[in-house]
Protein backbone atom coordinates (compact mmCIF):
# COMPACT_ATOMS: atom_id res chain seq x y z
CA UNK A 1 0.00 0.00 0.00
CA UNK A 2 2.85 2.34 0.85
CA UNK A 3 4.31 1.81 -2.61
CA UNK A 4 0.96 2.64 -4.23
CA UNK A 5 0.77 5.91 -2.28
CA UNK A 6 4.33 6.73 -3.31
CA UNK A 7 3.45 6.13 -6.95
CA UNK A 8 0.46 8.45 -6.52
CA UNK A 9 2.74 11.10 -5.03
CA UNK A 10 5.14 10.86 -7.96
CA UNK A 11 2.24 11.00 -10.47
CA UNK A 12 0.80 14.04 -8.69
CA UNK A 13 4.15 15.83 -8.81
CA UNK A 14 4.53 14.97 -12.51
CA UNK A 15 1.03 16.27 -13.23
CA UNK A 16 1.78 19.44 -11.26
CA UNK A 17 5.00 20.02 -13.21
CA UNK A 18 3.36 19.25 -16.55
CA UNK A 19 0.59 21.76 -15.89
CA UNK A 20 3.01 24.46 -14.70
CA UNK A 21 5.27 23.99 -17.72
CA UNK A 22 2.25 24.05 -20.04
CA UNK A 23 1.01 27.28 -18.48
CA UNK A 24 4.49 28.81 -18.76
CA UNK A 25 4.64 27.87 -22.45
CA UNK A 26 1.09 29.18 -22.95
CA UNK A 27 -0.20 25.76 -24.02
CA UNK A 28 -2.95 26.05 -21.39
CA UNK A 29 -4.59 29.28 -20.34
CA UNK A 30 -4.25 30.05 -16.63
CA UNK A 31 -8.00 29.85 -15.99
CA UNK A 32 -8.11 26.29 -17.37
CA UNK A 33 -5.01 25.18 -15.46
CA UNK A 34 -6.49 25.95 -12.02
CA UNK A 35 -8.67 22.80 -11.95
CA UNK A 36 -5.71 20.60 -12.92
CA UNK A 37 -3.42 22.23 -10.34
CA UNK A 38 -6.02 21.84 -7.62
CA UNK A 39 -6.58 18.18 -8.54
CA UNK A 40 -2.82 17.49 -8.56
CA UNK A 41 -2.30 19.22 -5.20
CA UNK A 42 -5.27 17.37 -3.67
CA UNK A 43 -3.88 14.03 -4.86
CA UNK A 44 -0.43 14.93 -3.56
CA UNK A 45 -1.71 15.95 -0.11
CA UNK A 46 -3.95 12.91 0.28
CA UNK A 47 -1.21 10.51 -0.78
CA UNK A 48 1.09 12.02 1.88
CA UNK A 49 -1.50 12.41 4.67
CA UNK A 50 -2.26 8.81 5.51
CA UNK A 51 -4.25 9.58 8.72
CA UNK A 52 -6.61 11.81 6.74
CA UNK A 53 -7.03 9.10 4.11
CA UNK A 54 -7.65 6.46 6.82
CA UNK A 55 -10.29 8.68 8.46
CA UNK A 56 -12.13 9.15 5.14
CA UNK A 57 -11.88 5.40 4.52
CA UNK A 58 -13.39 4.67 7.95
CA UNK A 59 -16.21 7.21 7.55
CA UNK A 60 -17.17 6.14 4.03
CA UNK A 61 -16.83 2.43 4.74
CA UNK A 62 -14.57 1.85 1.75
CA UNK A 63 -12.46 -1.27 2.43
CA UNK A 64 -9.08 0.17 1.42
CA UNK A 65 -7.24 3.50 1.81
CA UNK A 66 -5.71 3.40 -1.71
CA UNK A 67 -9.17 2.62 -3.09
CA UNK A 68 -10.46 5.72 -1.29
CA UNK A 69 -7.68 7.78 -2.84
CA UNK A 70 -8.46 6.54 -6.33
CA UNK A 71 -12.21 6.95 -5.88
CA UNK A 72 -11.66 10.53 -4.73
CA UNK A 73 -9.25 11.20 -7.62
CA UNK A 74 -11.69 9.61 -10.08
CA UNK A 75 -14.55 11.77 -8.80
CA UNK A 76 -12.45 14.94 -9.06
CA UNK A 77 -11.43 14.11 -12.63
CA UNK A 78 -15.01 13.26 -13.60
CA UNK A 79 -16.13 16.69 -12.37
CA UNK A 80 -13.27 18.31 -14.28
CA UNK A 81 -14.12 16.47 -17.50
CA UNK A 82 -17.72 17.55 -17.14
CA UNK A 83 -16.64 21.14 -16.56
CA UNK A 84 -14.45 21.04 -19.65
CA UNK A 85 -17.31 19.56 -21.69
CA UNK A 86 -19.43 22.55 -20.67
CA UNK A 87 -16.62 24.93 -21.65
CA UNK A 88 -16.07 23.18 -24.99
CA UNK A 89 -19.82 23.31 -25.73
CA UNK A 90 -19.87 27.07 -25.09
CA UNK A 91 -16.78 27.55 -27.23
CA UNK A 92 -18.31 25.53 -30.07
CA UNK A 93 -21.53 27.58 -29.96
CA UNK A 94 -19.53 30.82 -29.93
CA UNK A 95 -17.31 29.55 -32.71
CA UNK A 96 -20.27 28.65 -34.94
CA UNK A 97 -21.99 31.98 -34.30
CA UNK A 98 -18.75 33.79 -35.08
CA UNK A 99 -18.11 31.83 -38.28
CA UNK A 100 -21.66 32.53 -39.46
CA UNK A 101 -21.26 36.23 -38.65
CA UNK A 102 -17.95 36.42 -40.52
CA UNK A 103 -19.49 34.68 -43.55
CA UNK A 104 -22.52 36.99 -43.58
CA UNK A 105 -20.42 40.15 -43.14
CA UNK A 106 -18.10 39.03 -45.94
CA UNK A 107 -21.15 38.45 -48.10
CA UNK A 108 -22.39 42.00 -47.38
CA UNK A 109 -18.94 43.45 -48.13
CA UNK A 110 -18.78 41.60 -51.46
CA UNK A 111 -22.30 42.81 -52.32
CA UNK A 112 -21.36 46.42 -51.57
CA UNK A 113 -18.20 46.08 -53.70
CA UNK A 114 -20.16 44.54 -56.55
CA UNK A 115 -22.90 47.18 -56.48
CA UNK A 116 -20.66 50.12 -55.64
CA UNK B 1 -29.52 39.95 -53.75
CA UNK B 2 -32.37 41.69 -51.93
CA UNK B 3 -35.90 40.76 -50.99
CA UNK B 4 -38.25 42.30 -53.53
CA UNK B 5 -41.39 43.32 -51.76
CA UNK B 6 -43.83 41.27 -49.71
CA UNK B 7 -43.98 37.55 -50.33
CA UNK B 8 -40.35 37.40 -51.47
CA UNK B 9 -38.84 33.94 -51.68
CA UNK B 10 -35.26 32.78 -51.33
CA UNK B 11 -34.15 29.24 -52.13
CA UNK B 12 -31.20 28.12 -50.03
CA UNK B 13 -29.01 25.16 -50.92
CA UNK B 14 -26.65 23.88 -48.23
CA UNK B 15 -23.76 22.13 -49.93
CA UNK B 16 -20.63 20.29 -48.87
CA UNK B 17 -18.50 18.68 -51.57
CA UNK B 18 -21.33 18.53 -54.11
CA UNK B 19 -19.37 19.52 -57.22
CA UNK B 20 -21.02 16.73 -59.21
CA UNK B 21 -24.58 17.89 -58.58
CA UNK B 22 -24.68 21.51 -57.47
CA UNK B 23 -24.63 23.17 -60.90
CA UNK B 24 -27.55 21.05 -62.13
CA UNK B 25 -29.47 21.75 -58.92
CA UNK B 26 -29.03 25.52 -59.31
CA UNK B 27 -29.91 25.48 -63.02
CA UNK B 28 -32.95 23.33 -62.33
CA UNK B 29 -34.18 25.75 -59.66
CA UNK B 30 -33.69 28.70 -62.00
CA UNK B 31 -35.57 26.83 -64.70
CA UNK B 32 -38.61 25.95 -62.59
CA UNK B 33 -38.81 29.08 -60.44
CA UNK B 34 -37.23 31.80 -62.55
CA UNK B 35 -36.54 35.17 -60.92
CA UNK B 36 -36.22 33.55 -57.49
CA UNK B 37 -32.73 34.08 -56.07
CA UNK B 38 -30.77 30.97 -55.16
CA UNK B 39 -28.26 31.05 -52.30
CA UNK B 40 -25.79 28.20 -52.06
CA UNK B 41 -24.20 27.96 -48.62
CA UNK B 42 -20.85 26.31 -49.14
CA UNK B 43 -19.84 24.50 -45.96
CA UNK B 44 -16.13 24.88 -46.68
CA UNK B 45 -16.06 22.29 -49.45
CA UNK B 46 -12.69 20.92 -50.49
CA UNK B 47 -13.79 20.45 -54.10
CA UNK B 48 -15.06 22.93 -56.70
CA UNK B 49 -18.61 23.23 -55.28
CA UNK B 50 -18.24 26.98 -54.75
CA UNK B 51 -17.01 27.59 -58.30
CA UNK B 52 -19.67 25.32 -59.84
CA UNK B 53 -22.46 27.05 -57.90
CA UNK B 54 -21.28 30.52 -58.94
CA UNK B 55 -20.89 29.43 -62.57
CA UNK B 56 -24.47 28.15 -62.56
CA UNK B 57 -25.70 31.58 -61.47
CA UNK B 58 -26.21 31.15 -57.73
CA UNK B 59 -25.27 33.58 -55.02
CA UNK B 60 -22.78 31.88 -52.72
CA UNK B 61 -22.27 32.23 -48.99
CA UNK B 62 -18.92 30.58 -48.29
CA UNK B 63 -18.44 29.56 -44.65
CA UNK B 64 -14.97 30.08 -43.18
CA UNK B 65 -14.84 26.55 -41.82
CA UNK B 66 -16.96 23.40 -41.82
CA UNK B 67 -20.01 23.84 -39.56
CA UNK B 68 -22.06 20.78 -40.41
CA UNK B 69 -25.54 20.73 -41.93
CA UNK B 70 -27.36 22.58 -39.13
CA UNK B 71 -24.83 25.41 -38.89
CA UNK B 72 -24.81 25.66 -42.67
CA UNK B 73 -28.59 25.90 -43.00
CA UNK B 74 -28.82 28.32 -40.08
CA UNK B 75 -26.32 30.63 -41.82
CA UNK B 76 -28.70 30.76 -44.78
CA UNK B 77 -31.66 31.48 -42.51
CA UNK B 78 -29.76 34.27 -40.76
CA UNK B 79 -28.77 35.93 -44.02
CA UNK B 80 -32.29 35.57 -45.45
CA UNK B 81 -33.69 37.16 -42.31
CA UNK B 82 -31.24 40.06 -42.55
CA UNK B 83 -32.05 40.60 -46.22
CA UNK B 84 -35.76 40.70 -45.43
CA UNK B 85 -37.05 37.62 -47.26
CA UNK B 86 -40.52 36.45 -46.25
CA UNK B 87 -40.16 32.83 -47.28
CA UNK B 88 -37.20 30.52 -47.50
CA UNK B 89 -37.23 27.07 -49.06
CA UNK B 90 -34.34 24.72 -48.48
CA UNK B 91 -33.31 22.41 -51.29
CA UNK B 92 -30.49 19.91 -50.76
CA UNK B 93 -27.41 20.22 -52.94
CA UNK B 94 -27.28 16.54 -53.88
CA UNK B 95 -30.08 16.72 -56.44
CA UNK B 96 -32.59 14.60 -54.50
CA UNK B 97 -35.22 17.33 -54.28
CA UNK B 98 -37.19 18.19 -57.37
CA UNK B 99 -37.41 21.99 -57.83
CA UNK B 100 -40.76 21.50 -59.61
CA UNK B 101 -42.21 21.03 -56.10
CA UNK B 102 -41.03 24.46 -54.90
CA UNK B 103 -44.17 26.35 -56.08
CA UNK B 104 -46.35 23.81 -54.24
CA UNK B 105 -44.44 24.34 -50.99
CA UNK B 106 -44.54 28.12 -51.39
CA UNK B 107 -48.24 28.05 -52.16
CA UNK B 108 -48.94 26.00 -49.03
CA UNK B 109 -46.84 28.39 -46.93
CA UNK B 110 -48.82 31.35 -48.22
CA UNK B 111 -52.31 29.88 -48.11
CA UNK B 112 -52.12 27.89 -44.86
CA UNK B 113 -50.34 30.56 -42.84
CA UNK B 114 -48.37 27.86 -41.07
CA UNK B 115 -44.75 28.47 -40.21
CA UNK B 116 -43.23 25.42 -41.89
CA UNK B 117 -44.08 23.26 -44.84
CA UNK B 118 -42.35 19.93 -45.35
CA UNK B 119 -41.98 18.35 -48.75
CA UNK B 120 -42.93 14.80 -47.89
CA UNK B 121 -42.29 11.55 -49.74
CA UNK B 122 -45.02 9.69 -47.92
CA UNK B 123 -48.11 11.92 -47.84
CA UNK B 124 -49.18 10.27 -51.06
CA UNK B 125 -47.75 7.18 -52.61
CA UNK B 126 -45.72 8.80 -55.35
CA UNK B 127 -43.15 6.12 -55.90
CA UNK B 128 -40.45 7.72 -53.71
CA UNK B 129 -38.53 5.16 -51.70
CA UNK B 130 -36.11 5.39 -48.81
CA UNK B 131 -33.57 2.73 -47.85
CA UNK B 132 -34.58 0.07 -45.33
CA UNK B 133 -32.61 1.57 -42.42
CA UNK B 134 -33.97 5.02 -43.18
CA UNK B 135 -37.51 3.69 -43.44
CA UNK B 136 -37.18 2.07 -40.02
CA UNK B 137 -35.77 5.32 -38.61
CA UNK B 138 -38.63 7.32 -40.10
CA UNK B 139 -41.23 4.93 -38.64
CA UNK B 140 -39.55 5.10 -35.24
CA UNK B 141 -39.50 8.88 -35.19
CA UNK B 142 -43.09 9.10 -36.40
CA UNK B 143 -44.11 7.20 -33.28
CA UNK B 144 -41.87 9.30 -31.00
CA UNK B 145 -42.99 12.61 -32.50
CA UNK B 146 -46.74 11.92 -32.62
CA UNK B 147 -47.47 12.77 -28.95
CA UNK B 148 -44.94 15.62 -28.88
CA UNK B 149 -46.19 17.37 -32.02
CA UNK B 150 -49.84 16.50 -31.46
CA UNK B 151 -50.19 15.30 -35.04
CA UNK B 152 -48.59 12.81 -37.37
CA UNK B 153 -45.67 13.76 -39.50
CA UNK B 154 -45.20 11.46 -42.48
CA UNK B 155 -41.64 12.39 -43.40
CA UNK B 156 -39.83 13.88 -40.39
CA UNK B 157 -36.35 13.47 -41.93
CA UNK B 158 -37.13 15.41 -45.11
CA UNK B 159 -34.78 18.32 -45.74
CA UNK B 160 -37.08 19.78 -48.41
CA UNK B 161 -38.57 22.40 -46.15
CA UNK B 162 -40.10 25.85 -46.51
CA UNK B 163 -40.38 28.35 -43.69
CA UNK B 164 -41.95 31.76 -43.30
CA UNK B 165 -40.59 34.86 -41.59
CA UNK B 166 -41.69 33.90 -38.09
CA UNK B 167 -39.90 30.57 -38.28
CA UNK B 168 -36.92 32.30 -39.88
CA UNK B 169 -36.56 34.58 -36.86
CA UNK B 170 -36.71 31.60 -34.49
CA UNK B 171 -34.28 29.48 -36.49
CA UNK B 172 -31.87 32.40 -36.75
CA UNK B 173 -31.57 32.25 -32.96
CA UNK B 174 -31.98 28.55 -32.29
CA UNK B 175 -31.39 25.77 -34.75
CA UNK B 176 -30.15 22.23 -34.15
CA UNK B 177 -26.62 21.84 -35.44
CA UNK B 178 -26.41 18.16 -36.30
CA UNK B 179 -29.20 16.26 -38.08
CA UNK B 180 -31.52 19.28 -37.74
CA UNK B 181 -34.72 18.16 -39.50
CA UNK B 182 -36.47 16.34 -36.66
CA UNK B 183 -35.31 18.61 -33.84
CA UNK B 184 -36.36 21.68 -35.84
CA UNK B 185 -39.95 20.38 -35.81
CA UNK B 186 -39.85 20.22 -32.02
CA UNK B 187 -38.28 23.69 -31.77
CA UNK B 188 -41.19 25.09 -33.79
CA UNK B 189 -43.86 23.08 -32.02
CA UNK B 190 -42.64 24.23 -28.61
CA UNK B 191 -43.37 27.76 -29.79
CA UNK B 192 -46.86 26.76 -30.88
CA UNK B 193 -45.94 27.15 -34.53
CA UNK B 194 -47.65 24.92 -37.06
CA UNK B 195 -46.38 22.78 -39.88
CA UNK B 196 -47.98 21.14 -42.88
CA UNK B 197 -46.80 18.54 -45.35
CA UNK B 198 -47.17 18.55 -49.11
CA UNK B 199 -46.47 15.56 -51.35
CA UNK B 200 -43.11 15.75 -53.09
CA UNK B 201 -41.09 13.35 -55.10
CA UNK B 202 -37.52 12.60 -54.11
CA UNK B 203 -35.02 11.51 -56.71
CA UNK B 204 -31.96 9.34 -56.22
CA UNK B 205 -28.76 11.24 -55.44
CA UNK B 206 -26.99 12.39 -58.57
CA UNK B 207 -23.60 12.38 -56.82
CA UNK B 208 -21.93 11.94 -53.44
CA UNK B 209 -23.11 9.82 -50.52
CA UNK B 210 -25.46 10.41 -47.60
CA UNK B 211 -23.75 11.56 -44.41
CA UNK B 212 -25.88 9.04 -42.48
CA UNK B 213 -24.31 5.70 -43.32
CA UNK B 214 -25.60 2.42 -41.86
CA UNK B 215 -23.04 2.37 -38.99
CA UNK B 216 -23.92 5.98 -38.15
CA UNK B 217 -27.65 5.22 -37.96
CA UNK B 218 -27.59 4.19 -34.31
CA UNK B 219 -25.65 7.30 -33.39
CA UNK B 220 -28.14 9.33 -35.44
CA UNK B 221 -31.12 7.84 -33.61
CA UNK B 222 -29.56 8.34 -30.16
CA UNK B 223 -28.45 11.88 -30.99
CA UNK B 224 -31.79 12.98 -32.43
CA UNK B 225 -33.77 11.29 -29.67
CA UNK B 226 -31.75 13.09 -27.03
CA UNK B 227 -32.07 16.37 -28.95
CA UNK B 228 -35.84 15.98 -29.15
CA UNK B 229 -36.24 15.40 -25.43
CA UNK B 230 -33.79 18.15 -24.51
CA UNK B 231 -35.81 20.57 -26.62
CA UNK B 232 -39.06 19.45 -25.00
CA UNK B 233 -37.65 19.81 -21.47
CA UNK B 234 -35.82 23.07 -22.21
CA UNK B 235 -38.85 24.89 -23.45
CA UNK B 236 -41.30 23.59 -20.89
CA UNK B 237 -38.94 24.50 -18.07
CA UNK B 238 -38.80 28.07 -19.40
CA UNK B 239 -42.59 28.19 -19.59
CA UNK B 240 -42.90 27.04 -16.00
CA UNK B 241 -40.48 29.76 -14.92
CA UNK B 242 -42.66 32.34 -16.64
CA UNK B 243 -45.77 30.80 -15.10
CA UNK B 244 -47.32 29.95 -18.47
CA UNK B 245 -48.99 26.68 -19.39
CA UNK B 246 -47.02 24.22 -21.52
CA UNK B 247 -47.37 24.40 -25.28
CA UNK B 248 -50.48 22.72 -26.63
CA UNK B 249 -50.70 20.50 -29.66
CA UNK B 250 -51.06 22.94 -32.48
CA UNK B 251 -51.06 22.15 -36.14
Amino acid sequence: MERLLNVTTVLSILLLLLVLVSVRRAHIRVEYSVSWLMAAVAMLLLSRAKPVLDTITRITGIPDSPLTLFLLSGSVFMIMFFRFSVIISHLRDDNIALAQRVAILEYHIQSIRKNG
Amino acid sequence: MQARGPGSLLVIVPAFNEEGAIADVVRSIHKHVPSVPVLVIDDCSTDSTLFQARSAGAEVLPLPHHLGLGGCVQSGYKLANELGFDYVIRVDGDGQHDPRDIPRILDKLKTSGCEMVIGSRFVENNGSRAGLVRQLGIRFFRIVLRPILGKSVHDPTSGFVGVNRRALAVFGRSFPLEYPEIEALVVLQRRRFRFEEVPCKMRPRTSGRSSITAPKSLYYIAHVLLGVFVNVLKYERRLHRRGQPPAGSGG
